[in-house]
């Protein structure tokens, strides 16, 4: 028998789990293969659906769902969280002390954010990675009467890359509608040296910000918080003062992947080819999504076209046949919406070889934004698109 | 600047190919999660990383190592000095 484990119930890890299912059926209802996911709550989360929680239009309640509807039903479920993964005898140890064997392993262990890694963090920033954390700052928003209110990134990666610079366009917009931006001033602290990463982005978004009338600060990594003077940091030795700070948190691997020898420290971000998706080199270890180290968005996205290619790897494997190398590579494909404000949007697209070319903001990519989140749990893990 | 011998280099980031987050956002991962005195190398295939890289170096402090080009990409060699 050939045990798949699949460790994470995100997108990476369903749609992995459903899209071997479609493949493997007939050797499991045999017997031959078992498919297993091992979650550590038992419920799908949709995090894109955070930030829609403190920009107003999103109910909690509505994000996550129970994973075992998600799977298919021959696709075995255990809910618990990893301690260790012993390599040799190939055997997954869950913290209540249950073992899980397997012969190919699937890490969509994701990353976690980890705010106390800054001091004063939790007390002075506001973010939007949580559910409960996204509530806080919409709280936060709904007492602003007007001030300086700064946005910034303290720590590299992070989920989502464009995020940030939405939420400033979004609360922007906000401020407007309800009669207080006059009397606040916008700071947007960019750790590079322009307001996006991708050129042509950054082209775009640079004059929207400047209409917008907030401040952009590049080169601007935040690194401390001061909270008696209320002013915030940079890596570069800058400081920046705040009434509302916004932060992305900072984000790292899981931490039994460092525990395991599999990831290292301090990040545990796992090392992950490029192309196999194959974890430092062993054969039948794969990531994907956010837990590798591969310089690709951190976002669900990412994860849902790497899926395929973990699973034609261990599906020629399995059928004992050379990897189809049209599907069972991965060529670095990321696409994603970029909410702009004003009820417009625009789409990012791009592979390894290919950079984004975002067509001009307008109305349809912002509602296809919409129309996605609400069609998500119809469509992206069960493999349906 | 010259050809770093390999063995000073303590890791090396393979940015190729990356639009989104992009090599100068690797480096400064790899900067904030090593030591003071590692030589890190970043490879890029984006050619304003000849350009962003160093000057973010500059005004972060660290040091520029290299710039060496090699068949498709260029790589980036910079020593965190703090």
């Amino acid at each position: 028998m050939e045990r798949i484990l699949i460790l994470g119930g995100g997108v990476g890890g369903t749609l992995t789990a459903n899209l071997l299912m479609k493949r493997l059926r007939r050797r499991v209802k045999s017997g031959e293969v078992t498919i297993t996911v091992v979650d550590q709550s038992g419920e799908h989360v949709y995090q894109p659906g955070f930030m829609y929680i403190a920009m107003g239009g999103e109910r909690a309640a509505k994000l996550h769902r129970p994973e075992r509807g998600l799977l298919d039903p021959r696709v075995g479920l255990v809910v618990g969280e990893v301690a260790s993964v012993d390599e040799t005898a190939r055997m997954v140890h869950l913290v209540d002390g249950e073992r899980i064997a397997y012969d190919y392993l699937v890490l969509a262990t994701g990353s976690r954010i980890v705010p106390d890694d800054i001091d004063h963090f939790t007390t002075e920033a506001y973010h939007f990675y949580t559910a409960e954390a996204a509530a806080r700052l919409r709280s936060a928003l709904d007492a602003f009467d007007g001030g300086r209110i700064v946005v910034g990134i303290a720590g590299m990666p992070y989920k989502c890359p464009p995020a940030p610079l939405e939420v400033a366009f979004l609360i922007e917009a906000e401020l407007r509608e309800r009669g207080i931006r006059g009397r606040t001033e916008m700071h947007y602290c960019s750790p590079i040296g322009r307001a996006f990463t991708i050129e042509s982005v950054s082209e775009m978004a640079t004059p929207i910000l400047e209409g917008k009338g907030i401040e952009l600060h590049t080169f601007f990594n935040v690194e401390a918080i001061d909270p008696d003077r209320k002013v915030v940091q940079s890596l570069e030795g800058e400081e920046l003062a705040y009434d509302l700070l916004i932060l992305v948190p900072p984000h790292k691997g899981a931490r039994f992947l460092i525990d395991s020898g599999l990831a290292p420290a301090p990040g545990g971000w796992l090392p992950t080819d490029r192309a196999t998706l194959q974890v430092g080199g062993r054969a039948t270890v794969f990531a994907l999504g956010d837990a590798t180290d591969l310089p690709l968005s951190k976002a669900g996205s990412t994860a849902h076209f790497e899926a395929p290619v973990i699973t034609e790897r261990i599906v020629a494997a399995i059928e004992g046949r050379e990897v189809d190398h049209r599907r069972g590579d991965y060529l670095g494909k990321v696409m994603c919406f970029f909410e702009i404000g004003d009820g417009k949007g625009t789409l990012l697209q791009f592979d390894y070889e290919h950079p984004p070319r975002p067509p001009k903001p307008n109305q349809l990519w912002h509602l296809g934004k919409i129309v996605f989140n609400k069609t998500y749990w119809h469509t992206v893990p069960k493999g349906r698109v | 600047m010259t050809e770093l011998a390999t063995e000073q280099l303590t890791r090396t980031i393979d940015a190729r190919g990356s639009f989104c987050p992009g090599p100068l956002m690797e480096l400064i991962r790899g900067i904030r999660e090593s030591a003071p005195g590692t030589i890190l190398a970043v490879w890029s295939t984006d050619s304003g990383s000849r350009i962003d890289i160093p000057k973010w170096v500059e005004k972060a402090g660290h040091r520029l190592v290299a710039i060496n080009t090699h068949e498709g990409y260029d790589e980036i060699v910079v020593e965190k000095t703090h």
